[in-house]
This record gives C-alpha cells, sequence and structure tokens, in this order.
C-alpha cells in the first residue's frame, strides 16, 4: 500500500483525544459537523492546513493519548487526512485507526526533519516514509501482517459486512 | 522443554482464546464476557448495523450505561440516550439507566468484575477491573460493535510488567498519592501496549477500592491492562456480590517481567498533578498555596464511598472556603445511599459543597462542573489534559487525592495540611 501527499506537521508529543476533538462535541451525530473542531484542542490553524495544506498528518510521540473516542480518527478522516505518521501512539487510538482503515506509521525520524507542505510518499508495508523533494529516506516500524490485512480489507467494518453476507450465503436461500 | 512459564493474565486470554498456550506479541481472537457502551458512543449502534448486525450475540453480556451525561444536558443527548434504549429494548441487553452512576463502579457492586474474566467497554478506564483479577481494557465504539455480533475479538497478547509498591506509606496517604508518584517517576506511557501489575506488601493491604485508584491510573500510564493478583480480599469482596463461579489463574513460577519497578512509599508526601499532564507530579507541599476556583470530588477515580468518607469527615465542622467552589459528584446510586445512611451527605452539604446526580460529570468535561478559562480546578479524576473539564484548553486542572481535595476547598488554596 502506497500513499503519497503533503505533509502537515504537528510535531508534539501527548496529543490527546481532548485535543484531536473536545468531549463536548461527542454527541454530534453528523461526522462533517463534527470534524469541524478537529484538532481544535491543539491548534486552530490544523483543520484548515488539512484542507489547504496537505493530507498527511505528521505529529510526535504517544499520540491519540486519553480517552477511547473513536472520534479522535473519525474527524480527522473528515477532514480528508489519508495518513498519519507519528513517533508513537497510544493503543486505543492506533486500534481504532485500523478498525477504520486509516494507515498509520510509526516513524522516530520523520517528525524532526519534514517541513510543513513538503511532499511524502509512504509505502505501508515496508513501513518507510520517502521525503520526495531530498531523496531522503524514514525507515519506520512496518506494520504486523494482520494489520496490513485490516488496512487491505478497508478496515473492520466491510470485514464484518463480508462476513455477514457469507453467512447468508451459507444459510443458502431461505424457505423450504 | 516446557513452555515458556505464562502470566495470569496470559492464562486468562488464552483459556478465552480456546488455546492452552500464548505468548507476548501473538495476535490471538479471544471470546469476552462483558461488552459495554457507553452513552457518548451511539456510534457503536451505527457500526453495528452498517456491519450488518441484527442481533447481538448475548444479551445477557451487553451492558449500555447510561452514565456519562446524565441527566441528559441537551437535546442531542437526550436524543442519543433515546437511541440507546430503543436499541437495549430490541436486542433485550441491559440497559444502566441515568440515576445509576459510573459503570466501572456499578460493576463491581453487581459482582460482575470478578477474576478471569474477559471485559471491554468503550471507554479508556477499563483497565480498572484489573483491581479483580479480570483482562479488561477498553476499546473503541466500531471494535465493540464487531464483538456485539462476534462475542469475541482480537488481542496482541501483552508483555507484562510489574510495579512493586513496599514500604510503610504514612497517615493521610491515599492510593491516589502513589499512583500520582509512579507516574511522576514514571511517565504516561511506560505501560504502553503493557499490562501494569500492582504487588507488593502496599497493595496487599489496600480495600478493593483503593486497588481500584491504581488499576484505574494504569489507564494515564498508557497500559493495555492492569492487573492485582486476586486475594482474600478480592475473593470476599466478589462473593459478597455474586453467587457466579470465577476462576483465579495464577502466574507460573519464573515468569519474566518485560519490566519491573519497585517504589518505596515510607516518607511519600501527598502528590498533586499540575497542569496539562498526569506525570507533572509534585509534593503538595512544595507547590502549596495556588489559589483554586474549584474542588471536584468524583469519577470512577475518586468519588467512591471511601473517597466521599474520606472528604466528608475532612470537611466536618469546617466550610468550604469563600471564594472556592466544591462540587460533589458520588460515583453511584449506592455510593449516595451509603453517603445518607452514614451522615456524609449532610456534612458536604452543610459544608457548602454542591452535589450533584452520580455519574462522571465533570471528569468528562461534559456537565456538571465545568471550568471556564483561566479557572483552576482541583480534581480527585484521573487526567488533566488541556480542555479536559469542559473544552477550555486555557482551564487549568490539577490532580490529588481526596483527602487534598477536602484541604485545599477548606483553604481555598492548595494544600494537604487540614487546618483548625
Amino acid at each position: 500500500m502506497k500513499i503519497s501527499g503533503k505533509v502537515v506537521v504537528y510535531n508534539h508529543d501527548n496529543v490527546s483525544t481532548d485535543q484531536i476533538i473536545p468531549g463536548q462535541y461527542g454527541y454530534i451525530q453528523d461526522m462533517k459537523e463534527m470534524a469541524e473542531h478537529a484538532l481544535e484542542g491543539a491548534d486552530r490553524t490544523l483543520r484548515d492546513r488539512l484542507r489547504t495544506v496537505g493530507s498527511i498528518f505528521v505529529a510526535g510521540n504517544n499520540f491519540g493519548c486519553g480517552s477511547s473516542r473513536e472520534f479522535a480518527v473519525i474527524v480527522l478522516i473528515e477532514s480528508g487526512v489519508k495518513a498519519v505518521v507519528v513517533k508513537s501512539a497510544a493503543r486505543i487510538w492506533y486500534r481504532n485507526a485500523v478498525n477504520l482503515g486509516l494507515p498509520v506509521l510509526f516513524c522516530p525520524t520523520l517528525p524532526d526533519s519534514i517541513a510543513e507542505g513538503a511532499e511524502v510518499e509512504i509505502d505501508l508495508e515496508k513501513g518507510a516514509v520517502l521525503d520526495v523533494a531530498t531523496g531522503a529516506v524514514h525507515q519506520g516500524e512496518p506494520p504486523s501482517e494482520f494489520i496490513i490485512g485490516m488496512y487491505k480489507e478497508g478496515g473492520v467494518k466491510p470485514l464484518m459486512r463480508k462476513k455477514a453476507l457469507e453467512r447468508l450465503q451459507e444459510k443458502g436461500p431461505a424457505g423450504g | 522443554m516446557t513452555a515458556t512459564a505464562m502470566h495470569a493474565v496470559h492464562k486468562i486470554l488464552a483459556a478465552a482464546a480456546g488455546r492452552d498456550h500464548v505468548r507476548p506479541g501473538e495476535i490471538v481472537t479471544a471470546k469476552v464476557d462483558l461488552a459495554g457502551i457507553n452513552d457518548v458512543y451511539l456510534i457503536a449502534v451505527r457500526s453495528f448495523r452498517e456491519m450488518l448486525g441484527t442481533k447481538v450475540w448475548d444479551p445477557g453480556k451487553v451492558y449500555i450505561f447510561l452514565d456519562h451525561n446524565t441527566p441528559a444536558s441537551d437535546l442531542k443527548v437526550a436524543e442519543a440516550q433515546k437511541a440507546f434504549r430503543e436499541f437495549a429494548g430490541e436486542q433485550g441487553c441491559h440497559l444502566i439507566e441515568i440515576n445509576e452512576g459510573i459503570g466501572h463502579n456499578l460493576l463491581p457492586e453487581r459482582g460482575l468484575a470478578r477474576p478471569g474474566s474477559v471485559i471491554v467497554i468503550t471507554d479508556s478506564h477499563t483497565p480498572i477491573h484489573g483491581a479483580y483479577g479480570a483482562f479488561a481494557t477498553g476499546l473503541g465504539a466500531t471494535d465493540i460493535a464487531a464483538v456485539l455480533i462476534d462475542g469475541s475479538t482480537w488481542f496482541r497478547v501483552p508483555d507484562v510488567v510489574n510495579v512493586r509498591l513496599t514500604g510503610k506509606p504514612g497517615a493521610g496517604i491515599m492510593a491516589k498519592d502513589a499512583a500520582l508518584c509512579i507516574l511522576g517517576r514514571l511517565g504516561t506511557d511506560f505501560g504502553a501496549y503493557r499490562v501494569i501489575e500492582f504487588s507488593g506488601p502496599v497493595v496487599e493491604a489496600l480495600s478493593m477500592e483503593e486497588r481500584t485508584v491504581l488499576t484505574v491510573m494504569a489507564t494515564e500510564m498508557g497500559a493495555k491492562s492492569a492487573f492485582i493478583k486476586p486475594d482474600r480480599t478480592t475473593i470476599d469482596d466478589v462473593k459478597g456480590h455474586t453467587n457466579e463461579p470465577f476462576t483465579i489463574h495464577e502466574t507460573d513460577p519464573g515468569f519474566r517481567y518485560a519490566a519491573e519497578y519497585e517504589f518505596d512509599l515510607t516518607g511519600l508526601k501527598p502528590q498533586v498533578a499540575l497542569p496539562h499532564s498526569v506525570d507533572n507530579v509534585r509534593n503538595v507541599e512544595d507547590v502549596e498555596g495556588i489559589q483554586i476556583d474549584q474542588v471536584f470530588v468524583g469519577s470512577c477515580t475518586g468519588g467512591k464511598s471511601r473517597d466521599i468518607e474520606a472528604v466528608a469527615k475532612a470537611l466536618a465542622g469546617k466550610k468550604v472556603a469563600s471564594g472556592t467552589r466544591l462540587v460533589v459528584t458520588m460515583a453511584t446510586r449506592e455510593t449516595v445511599r451509603q453517603a445518607i445512611r452514614k451522615g456524609h451527605y449532610q456534612i458536604l452539604l452543610d459544608a457548602g459543597a454542591s452535589i450533584t446526580s452520580p455519574g462522571c460529570g465533570a471528569c468528562s468535561g461534559l456537565l456538571g462542573g465545568i471550568v471556564a478559562a483561566h479557572e483552576k480546578c482541583l480534581s480527585t479524576a484521573n487526567r488533566n489534559f488541556p480542555g479536559r473539564m469542559g473544552g477550555s484548553v486555557e482551564a487549568e486542572v490539577y490532580l490529588a487525592s481526596p483527602l487534598t481535595a477536602a484541604a485545599t476547598a477548606v483553604a481555598g488554596k492548595l494544600t494537604s495540611r487540614e487546618r483548625p
């Protein structure tokens, strides 16, 4: 899986889910409306930069720490984010990203050395990011086969739909 | 050559996966004993439908907790809660109504946090149930939706680290002080993707409620789950709440922890986490005197019966300082009942507290004590990220024990010292 685009950089550690999408917006049922508040607890300019500058979001260590809210992934997807490159991420946030099909790469060096707006190419299976302008390759952690498999399915929802349809087919046509 | 020694948590996962043995790092599919959704995540129901779910796998094992925003603070919340009531009615699963309190504290009251069980809830503080020897972890809403259909989910088998607490903590030192001390020393991600076990003589001497303060704070240490070896205290507590059987798995002799830490708590002083990070920890006495606008006593971490009792006893015959407000949100309806029965409710009212209905309250920043920009709040809850208590990133949240909260409410300034 290859993803390319320009980066939006917020190279801070411990960006919490309270900053990615503050708790009081959790009851908004329209995800586009919720995404209007994406990252506003961190930096209010980020939402616009994700629209105008690029679609690869870059941050530091322990990204997405705090609550289990899946909205902290959904608002990034709704803001047009195609992939996230971080030094490390909190467990539930990462798991939510995998489930919702948002590619995440753990890469210790990219966040410190890439400038906003730079173009990158991510090779997810290899866990590598190419800085197109300089030709530098930043090696991160290749996701496990299991995780890559989930991404290829598009996340857990398509996977579960497929399983449900298979179960229906096994049962065969109703009646008789 | 025998298989490598397993930790009790690995045995729980192995049993749930129908295996004899599991190894850290491998991915297993494990059966779930209890799946919970709280009222923030109606999206779980939406995902359930999108996955073509029609019936939950076992309605007796599914709990919907209306605990985060109760009673509903606005129309959107009311609509979400209505939709949850309809879903629970249609599925025949358990519905915890708005008057019951925080799901995490209700599970032990109902004997649902048991040794050996696998518990997944759409809430990051789910590791709290490790105090009862369960494997419990938080999942996202779509993850839970898949559990509702399959009754199982995937886990990467985690490594286990051991945090051993020794020494003789002095009077007035609570489990919260120990948890903050650990965070101050080891930071917010030393437990990432791992299970944190709490052990040692200090842990063994703690009540179940105080043990849950350690395991709930493991979330703030980054942990996937937490664990305290079940002992007589655990067994008596669980058997006092349920007749359901449970299995206690023992860690094999020779099991090797991924890391081991020891904290001698002799001489530990009351601790406080300053804004805006749980590991920004100091001795209260070193930062004493900061003016506090609001003291919040509540949450799964700091609103339990013993917390309320500690605060009430410290406030007896005293008043909350002028210029400071005290908001108390008891964890569950049973906490409220006990507070009334023991006279604590009256003491808190007389001292000048605002007492809300039970639930998560201001901890989740949704209602019941939201803090304005540039105000300072001392809270007995579990985290203090920017914007945590109501969305203003400029509000400052300090975390401390219930005893420090009581002393601070009376003084109007950060302190752990009781004044006459």
